[in-house]
């Protein structure tokens, strides 16, 4: 049974997921998000040890198609949804000398 | 709108044979949105000009002699998670504003081929995160039967667009119960199929391995001819089933005599209202009284379903939601930096539901937590499927509510997501069992408001489920005495 979460876990899985938080919404979300964890100690307490996991309702298997030229969605059409483009392709500002 | 059909079905009939125009019948339902849109706020998007333009390609046709399909001239109404060519596509959330997708979702054209007229894009819950369309970035639907109260959600526009009488058919998802248990709190009917049965190509995903596309509409034999039209395999979804379609309009009058019925025990217990659990036993008395035989089953894993979901949904969504970083497509936000970039567009663009499931969902899949949250969760679903074969070999059907009560009143849950996440604890095991399911309106409750009773089916047995759906239909005290 993992331990209660904490502000400071919050504040890490804020940063994993790319979402700035204001320190009263860190305060919200610990309790929040707290409280649907606790609900789910229910299945956190169960002993499992030998049942297979269900991650999809249909037994997956790889689906490929011939290798022939197909009608695709058109490039110009896709690009032209970017919010910044250049030279056909999409632009970012800069990654070089970031923080990981 | 007196003179012309009030059913998918009864419009279809008359387009075809002739009888009636499409554009006539176009213009009513956008004359009616005129009239009461305005309160309800079922549609993010009336495709006003496009529909007449589309109704009216559809009786040239029938001039010409050509038959334009089983869905002449029917309006739908398309939950705005459904990607529609050219035309704007936002999830009601802030992050996709004037994305106008490069193709359509696999249904939707399935739709235009078989003459169905969009007619507009449905209020939802942002992303589908909700059980009560107060999620949407551009403001709740209201319920057409109480304004004062929520449509239910996720696909609270669809089944609000139907019960005012906007669309007489029209498309939701349901990753957790967002089409079943916003029909049975609106008094319409909602369909979940099997996992796999109709293609997500081009519906947004949530939670790839639970989201389903499935029909809303007042009658079941509208529900049926709308799956029918959208089911069957897509090359373009590789989860789409690969073997031949069944369809259900053909076996919609064959009863349930000689069917086992089993009333799900965990559902008629503590959690459901009485006046709910009062309607179910009624149904299941209805089913007897047809032929059926009713026994008590138990499924003891759907108490654990609910918590697995809330672990495994949102695990899904942290993993589909991290496409919207402000490069590709929707809103971006400047900064400095691509990963400042990405956090100020997300930031911006998410709202607090979207953000609180992306978190629990990174939360359940980091280091140290997988195997205790997301990893045992995944078990469960084991224990839930196990537990649903076992009852299954005592009933061909089961029977529970769909929604714990009937609708509630705006603001009631909003602060406290644990209780708004416990009202989809009927709709969720089938979900994670990738069965179908539906929701039948049953009369209304103590409060008035409709009733949805819930036939639950093994994969694939959505004819015996429309059978049942059927009789029930047949045999339900009236909505009429519910105000408007």
């Amino acid at each position: 049974m993992p331990e209660r979460l904490t502000r400071d876990d919050v504040a890490h899985v804020a940063h994993l997921a790319r979402l700035s938080l204001s320190d009263t919404e860190l305060d919200t979300y610990t309790d929040q998000l707290g409280a649907v964890l606790d609900h789910a100690a229910d299945v956190a307490a169960l002993d499992l040890a030998d049942v297979a996991p269900t991650a999809h309702p249909l037994p997956l298997a790889n689906v490929l198609r011939d290798d022939v030229v197909d009608a695709c969605v058109d490039r110009d059409e896709v690009l032209g949804q970017a919010p910044s483009v250049e030279d056909g392709r999409f632009r970012v500002p800069a990654i070089l000398g970031e923080e990981p | 709108m007196s003179e012309l059909p009030a059913t998918a079905a009864g419009i279809a009939a008359g387009v075809r044979a002739g009888q009636v125009s499409a554009r006539a019948v176009v213009d009513a339902h956008l004359a009616t949105i005129d009239a009461t849109e305005g309160e309800v706020h079922a549609f993010n998007l009336v495709l006003a000009d496009e529909a007449r333009a589309a109704a009216d390609v559809i009786d040239q046709r029938v001039a010409a002699g050509e038959d334009p399909g089983p869905l002449a001239g029917v309006p739908v109404a398309l939950k705005d998670n459904l990607c529609t060519r050219g035309l704007p596509t936002t999830c009601s959330s802030r992050i996709l504003e004037g994305w106008r997708p490069p193709y359509d979702a696999t249904v939707v054209a399935r739709l235009a081929a078989t003459g169905a007229v969009a007619i507009g894009k449905t209020n939802l819950d942002e992303f589908a995160m909700g059980s009560s369309t107060e999620n949407s970035a551009f403001g709740p639907t209201r319920n057409p039967r109480d304004t004062d109260r929520v449509p239910g959600g996720s696909s609270g526009g669809s089944a609000a667009a139907v019960a005012a009488g906007f669309a007489p058919v029209s498309l939701g998802s349901d990753t957790g119960g967002s089409i079943r248990q916003p029909a049975a709190l609106c008094g319409v009917v909602g369909v979940k199929p099997t996992y796999g049965l109709v293609s997500r190509y081009g519906l947004v995903a949530f939670a790839s391995s639970l989201d389903q596309i499935g029909p809303f509409s007042t009658t079941v034999a509208d529900a049926a001819l709308l799956l029918d039209a959208i089911g069957g395999h897509d090359p373009r979804d590789s989860t789409s089933i690969d073997r031949p379609y069944q369809p259900v309009g053909p076996v919609l009058d064959q009863g349930v005599a000689g069917l086992r019925v089993g009333l799900v025990t965990e559902l008629m217990g503590d959690g459901i209202a009485p006046d709910v659990a009062a309607r179910v036993r009624e149904a299941a008395e209805a089913l007897a009284a047809a032929g059926a035989e009713i026994v008590e089953v138990s499924v003891p894993a759907v108490t654990y379903g609910l918590s697995a979901y809330y672990l495994i949904a949102p695990a899904e969504a942290s993993s589909n939601l991290a496409r919207y970083d402000g490069v590709r497509y929707g809103l971006r936000v400047d900064a400095p930096t691509t990963a400042e970039m990405n956090a100020a567009t997300r930031t911006a663009g998410f709202g607090d539901e979207v953000k609180r499931r992306i978190m629990l969902g990174t939360y359940a899949l980091s280091a140290g937590y997988y195997d205790a949250y997301y990893g045992k969760a995944l078990k469960v679903r084991t224990l839930i499927v196990r537990d649903f074969d076992a009852a299954y070999e005592q009933a061909d059907l089961l029977l529970s509510p769909t929604s714990p009560t009937t609708a509630f009143r705006f603001g009631d849950k909003t602060d406290d997501p644990l209780a708004m996440y416990l009202n989809d604890v009927c709709t969720i095991p089938s979900n994670l069992a990738g069965h179908p399911a539906m929701s039948v309106p049953y009369g209304p409750g103590a409060d008035g408001m409709p009733v949805g009773v819930q036939l639950l089916a093994p994969a694939l047995g959505e004819p015996t489920m429309f059978r049942a759906a059927a009789v029930l239909e047949a045999a339900a005290p009236s909505l009429e005495e519910l105000a408007r």
